[in-house]
């Protein structure tokens, strides 16, 4: 009875010890940057999970309070709207650019354009010019006497002209939109590699079969740029959760709480309440709500 | 096989993160130092030593002050050195918290006055009481009661106003009216002396087809120094002075304060601000005075070096006079320098702090085009907006009432305010609904406090 578990337990000990040393190998080209990304990345996250469960002012002793932090979030009505506002800013950062970048590059792909690369550039452009850049010049722009508002009544629309970003019902879709700017260019980009890469053969059977453009973009191209929208999809809607720069230069939430999200309550919470554990709870908070979308998304764009 | 190693190097990795995180945050933090021992005003003996000193004054003539006043410090003091870490108000009040916690910290630094940085740093037993020091240098006779207060607090700051002194100012600040001269000659107006003819003023330029008041309020916080003054005018200066620094006995939700919001409401309502104040600039509304756009606008003393650059002559100040004929408006002092509970040497610090603050230094103050906290009649201009300035603080700190910065009260006053004013110009709240909101702030944190 005994003696085939002794050979089973040394036959699995030998494969292990011969397997040990190969395993080692790949291990060791990984240490560098898994040091790193530890060091850099997990220690801090692990950090900020652990202050979570204490009440801390950043200067004075901790208490720990287990969960306390969590379920003060949860109630916090505050805190519940900058989430919601988060959601939207998805819309603006993800879905619009989405559907608009969809069509700029079918269009540029299709057209054949002189100077492609130009217009890549110029459309890729935002993606580029840092952020706080970004909304200082877009708080000129949006100003009460600023281009738009100046293009507004040039063009007999006065009335539509109004103070942007201190409105409590247009400030949110005013920053929305500076979002959609720069997520267009990085959407667009993706969206045409994808498509150059569709053999023109299949636009051509499609075409003798009798398909007019709407057809050949909703049976061919479309389906050809899954994989590009889920990536352009993910990464939008990182853009969008964790939005901290844009608010902080253009509304700092204002007026009243219209603008808040949850970047920015991480920030005022740690930085001006002093209240450290609250803020890194909300930080965890939104770090899970950001992997469930993605999760959502990637699964959804994984299916075919 | 190779997802289980991939899983136990994660499930390692996890449990190094466990041991290593083991503490808890703060626990680290050393508890007040005794200050028992004997104190000297002599440090020429005190052998070589760095002073490390933490300020936000990083704007020219301010930046110029500190600059001189440190050099003529280190000439008087060989032995020692001073190394300057400047920085801009905000990332000084983002960073001192964890600064002052860490085992290098500084040894004089510039605290906020408020609850929610001064306050945070006395409960936290940060910063050194200065009260033998005070005695020892003479303090006391050098600035005002009422100047000092924004600096004091209870050992366990439960109480602001009233206890020890944490620190000493070099500046003063009031908020009131500037106004462009030609403008107000063109409406064939005089400057208005009181309240009443402050409103009368702003009717006629609005009659006259101007912009009576400039404000930017986009950040929120500027609408704090319109409400502030238009405040003391309706409400006694005791209970302002108490709802400005966080202690109990007063109310938000008083007759007179509504009447203050229904004010400013007011003003709205009639047309007398620019359009669209709440997205407007801070900068932007102060330079479309400087370019001739606007009547009037309530700032800071601080913006009379910028005006007068852009306006020359034409820019003035001056505060409305309340029913009772004083006048109470809101201003205080530059941010109080403070000794940290590390501080290496507390000799060496009071010292320089002394140094900062003296009848000599505020003559490089006034030099620098900086209000002068101390001496401000004596040392005022002949003309110009900062003569207007010195008379008005002058005035305010010695008949009047210098009413605190409505933010100090509690951590969250800053905010509250900044949200509640924005939804008051907007129209989106009633002054009824501005003084509950902020009776609700400023409630719950003096009952935590009892």
């Amino acid at each position: 009875m005994s003696d085939p578990v002794v050979g089973v337990t040394d036959r699995r000990a030998s494969r292990r010890s011969g397997r040990s040393r190969a395993a080692w190998v790949p291990l060791a080209y990984l240490a560098p940057a898994a040091l790193l990304y530890g060091a850099f990345l997990l220690f801090p996250l692990g950090r900020a999970a652990q202050f979570s469960f204490f009440e801390w002012d950043g200067l004075g002793q901790s208490t720990f309070v287990g969960f306390g932090n969590y379920i003060a979030l949860v109630q916090d009505e505050q805190l519940r709207e900058a989430f919601l506002h988060a959601f939207v800013l998805i819309f603006f950062y993800a879905v619009l650019p989405l559907a608009i970048g969809l069509l700029l590059a079918a269009l540029l792909t299709r057209a054949q354009v002189r100077g492609l690369g130009f217009f890549r550039t110029i459309i890729f452009l935002p993606q580029v010019i840092a952020m706080v850049v970004v909304a200082v010049t877009w708080r000129q722009i949006y100003a009460p006497d600023g281009p738009l508002n100046g293009f507004l009544r040039a063009i007999g629309l006065g009335d539509l002209a109004r103070p942007w970003l201190g409105d409590y019902t247009f400030t949110l879709p005013a920053v929305g939109l500076i979002g959609s700017w720069v997520s267009l260019g990085l959407v667009t980009v993706l969206l045409m590699a994808g498509m150059s890469r569709i053999p023109p053969e299949l636009y051509e059977s499609a075409r003798i079969d009798g398909a007019g453009p709407f057809q050949e973009f909703f049976a061919i191209t479309l389906p050809s740029v899954r994989g590009e929208i889920t990536v352009a999809l993910t990464l939008t809607i990182v853009a969008a959760l964790k939005t901290f720069d844009l608010i902080y230069v253009t509304t700092s939430g204002g007026p009243g709480t219209s603008t808040t999200v949850p970047s920015y309550e991480v920030y005022r919470r740690a930085f001006q309440l002093g209240e450290v554990g609250a803020a890194t709870a909300v930080g965890v908070a939104l770090t899970i709500v950001v992997f469930a979308i993605n999760f959502v998304v990637n699964r959804i764009g994984d299916k075919k | 096989m190779q997802r289980h190693t991939r899983l136990a190097a994660l499930a390692g990795g996890a449990a190094l993160l466990l041991g290593v995180t083991a503490c808890a945050p703060g626990a680290g933090t050393p508890e007040n130092a005794p200050s028992g021992g004997a104190i000297s005003t002599d440090i020429s003996e005190v052998g070589e030593m760095t002073l490390t000193v933490w300020d936000q004054e990083v704007r020219g003539g301010q930046n110029e002050e500190i600059e001189r006043l440190n050099a003529a410090f280190e000439e008087k003091y060989p032995n020692i050195t001073i190394e300057r870490v400047s920085q801009a108000f905000e990332d000084l009040n983002t960073t001192l918290r964890l600064a002052l916690t860490d085992k290098d910290a500084p040894d004089v630094v510039q605290a906020n006055n408020g609850r929610n940085t001064m306050g945070a740093f006395v409960e936290a037993g940060q910063l050194r009481p200065l009260d033998d020091y005070a005695d020892a240098y003479g303090w006391l006779e050098r600035y005002s009661p009422s100047v000092l207060q924004y600096s004091t607090y209870s050992e366990d700051a439960a109480v602001f106003g009233d206890g020890n002194l944490y620190g000493l100012p070099q500046m003063g600040e009031v908020v009131g009216v500037f106004y462009s001269k030609s403008k107000l000659e063109g409406l064939g107006l005089e400057v208005p002396g009181t309240w009443d003819e402050f409103d009368a003023a702003l009717a006629a330029a609005k009659e006259a087809g101007e912009i009576p008041l400039q404000l930017g309020n986009i950040e929120q916080w500027p609408a704090g120094h319109v409400f502030g003054p238009l405040q003391g005018a309706y409400v006694d200066p005791e209970s302002i002075t108490s709802l400005g620094l966080g202690n109990p006995g007063a109310s938000w939700t008083t007759p007179e304060n509504e009447a203050a919001a229904a004010a400013l409401q007011g003003w709205v309502d009639s047309g007398y601000f620019n359009d669209g104040v709440n997205g407007t600039d801070y900068d932007d509304a102060w330079q479309a005075l400087a370019d001739g756009q606007g009547v009037f606008l309530l700032g800071g003393s601080w913006l009379s070096a910028d005006l007068e650059d852009a306006m020359g002559e034409d820019v003035g100040f001056f505060v409305p006079a309340t029913e009772s004929g004083s006048v109470a408006t809101t201003g205080g002092t530059s941010l109080p320098f403070a000794i940290t509970s590390a501080a290496e040497n507390t000799d060496v610090a009071a010292a320089y702090i002394d140094f900062l603050t003296s009848d000599d230094a505020m003559d490089i103050i006034v030099e620098t085009g900086n209000l002068p906290v101390n001496r401000t009649a004596e040392l005022a201009p002949s003309s110009g907006v900062l003569a207007d300035v010195f008379a008005v603080f002058g005035e305010v700190t010695t008949d009047g009432d210098l009413l605190p910065y409505l933010d100090y009260a509690t951590p969250t006053a800053g905010e509250t305010l900044g949200r509640a004013l924005q939804g008051l110009l907007a129209g989106e709240m009633t002054p009824t609904a501005f003084t509950e909101q902020l009776e609700a702030d400023y409630s719950e944190f003096v009952a935590a406090n009892e």
